[in-house]
């Protein structure tokens, strides 16, 4: 600290916020700037639309990607949202305060662990359950969907449980008063009261499920094609860069960056839709 | 007239804090009954024993016995959600859910498991009315609870306990938080209330003790120091005690 002076380690700061910020500008920057220019020279709409992706005849239609993407995205958020919102329910509104001390940061560690080892666990498990007890060749939307909607948990629990530790007591009191059991108001009150931190924490966890790739390459199959079934193996716009820009090149290699800019483009939005639920949850003290 | 409750050597403890020492008490029916006392000394305890709102403290303790209509509402097996809807609480603050003034009065039906629409509509009107407040806000039932003052705001707190027909009302400081226009309004519904129901006010403003109750307990340090006709207690007081506390040598 001597050495710097007060003046010296702000600066000091300052450069590694900014280097920070201008880190991920600068990546934003370059995948715009390799992607864009495909997307305008191929056509907007034949990229996106397009259903047929084969590199070596030059046609790159994302279509069936991008469906993969909503449909595992969607299936995780039902796996997730309603698990991660009763469990944070549960928690602050039935578990003692000291239980939860414990608890929470629990959860919170679960987000720490590498999604290899949750793709490692699809594969393993849950993979061979689905094939033999539903068909199909197992690696699938619905493994993609369980996988995420799992892996997503901590973020809709932690934040979840933030927004109903929120709500002001006397709201609980009200209700119990009029002769609610704690379920009645916990479910017709508290979750209603938390309901744009409960949404931000969807929007987030979505944002998640719809970023990640290693456990979905494990898991989902990787095929080609616009699934007919739950069951049937897909590719994600996210598995399909990871698993072909080790060799792409020239065209090829420009068109999996546009993708990268469709899915710049889909979390840009929905962080800032997370972010106006938020901002309205304050706007409302 | 008929005691609709009736404390018996009551002891409420938080922890090792006693805060009830043996209180006894009855609460004659469609009367008012205030509590007062300085700070502090257990009123909006004694209070909250008797919807059991202090079983949502951790480590308290009850003891002794609190009848409704003669049957102990702390014996074993009885239904805490069916007890509280017939002793309803109004509290210091205003409380309304942050939904609109209709969900709000409907709110207790709901939880109550009423489901026709047309039933819900008519008690809610009918509680608006009992509250005073249909004719400000029959127009105005969409807009959101929190938006209304707060005397408004507390009336529709009561209007959304009276849906639920409860028998007794609680009312802990109703008006602290309101200016003394509404404050008079609050006291005036009181008084039309108390044909219908039982209620029980804690109040630290005297003269409102003085102006609508019939009864008045004066507490002191947990203990009910004494009980009896409002008229009585604040002409002619037995215990010293409350002789210094009316005449405002206390508190
Ligand atoms: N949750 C609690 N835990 C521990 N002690 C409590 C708790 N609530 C109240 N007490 C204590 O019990 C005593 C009585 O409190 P209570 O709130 O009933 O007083 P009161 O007469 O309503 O006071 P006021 O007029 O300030 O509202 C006080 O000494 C208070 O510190
Ligand atoms: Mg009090």
């Amino acid at each position: 600290m001597k050495l710097l002076g007060e003046r010296g380690v702000q600066r000091l700061l300052a450069g590694i916020a900014f280097s920070a910020i201008s880190a991920l500008l600068l990546i934003a920057l370059f995948i715009i700037k390799e992607g864009l220019p495909f997307i305008i020279g191929y056509g907007p709409a034949k990229f996106l639309l397009a259903s047929d992706w084969n590199p070596q005849l030059g046609r790159f239609g994302i279509w069936p990607m991008i469906v993969a993407s909503v449909w595992v995205t969607l299936g995780a958020m039902l796996v997730g949202a309603p698990l991660g919102v009763a469990c944070a329910a549960y928690l602050t509104e039935f578990v003692p305060r000291r239980v939860m001390g414990v608890v929470k940061p629990t959860i919170e560690l679960l987000a720490g662990i590498p999604s290899v080892v949750y793709g490692f666990i699809g594969v393993m498990v849950l993979a061979p359950l689905i094939r033999s007890s539903l068909g199909g060749p197992g690696l699938s939307v619905l493994a993609g969907a369980a996988i995420l909607g799992v892996m997503i948990l901590p973020t809709i629990i932690s934040i979840s449980i933030d927004s109903i530790q929120a709500v002001p007591n006397s709201y609980r009191e009200g209700s119990l008063a009029l002769g609610a059991t704690r379920w009645q108001t916990t479910y017709m009150v508290t979750i209603p009261a938390a309901k744009s931190g409960i949404i931000a924490s969807i929007i987030l966890g979505m944002g998640r499920a719809i970023g990640e790739t290693m456990a979905v390459i494990m898991v989902a199959g990787n095929a080609v094609k616009i699934p007919g079934s739950p069951l049937d193996s897909v590719r994600t716009l996210t598995a399909n860069i990871a698993l072909e820009m080790g060799y792409a090149t020239g065209r090829h290699r420009e068109a999996l960056f546009a993708t990268g800019v469709v899915l710049l483009v889909i979390i840009m939005i929905l962080n800032s839709l997370a972010g106006m639920a938020i901002r309205k949850r304050a706007a409302k003290r | 007239m008929s005691n609709k409750i009736e404390i018996h050597k009551l002891d409420l403890h938080y922890g090792k804090f006693q805060a009830l020492k043996a209180v006894d008490m009855p609460i004659r029916e469609r009367s008012i009954t205030a509590l007062i006392g300085p700070s502090g000394c257990g009123k909006s305890t004694l209070l909250r024993c008797l919807n059991r709102m202090n079983d949502l403290i951790a480590g308290v303790k009850v003891k002794g016995r609190v009848l409704l209509d003669g049957q102990d509402i702390y014996a074993p097996g009885v239904e805490v959600p069916e007890l509280r809807k017939r002793v309803g609480m109004v509290f210091q603050r205003p409380n309304p859910f942050p939904l609109s003034v209709y969900d709000n009065v409907a709110y207790g039906l709901r939880v109550a498991g009423l489901r026709t629409r047309a039933r819900t509509a008519e008690i809610v009107e009918k509680s608006l009315k009992g509250a005073w407040l249909w004719e400000n806000l029959k127009d105005r039932l969409d807009s959101p609870a929190l938006e209304l003052p707060l005397d408004q705001q507390q009336r529709l707190c009561i209007a959304r306990l009276l849906a639920v027909e409860p028998e007794v009302i609680l009312m802990d400081e109703p008006c602290s938080a309101l200016d003394p226009i509404a404050t008079m309004k609050v006291e005036e519904l009181m008084m039309e209330l108390k044909k219908d129901y039982t209620i029980v006010i804690v109040t630290h403003n005297m003269q409102q003790a003085a102006r609508v109750s019939e009864y008045s307990g004066y507490m002191l340090l947990g203990d009910m120091v004494e009980f009896g006709l409002t008229a009585n207690i604040f002409t002619n007081p037995a215990d010293p005690r409350t002789q210094d506390y009316i005449t405002g040598r206390y508190g």
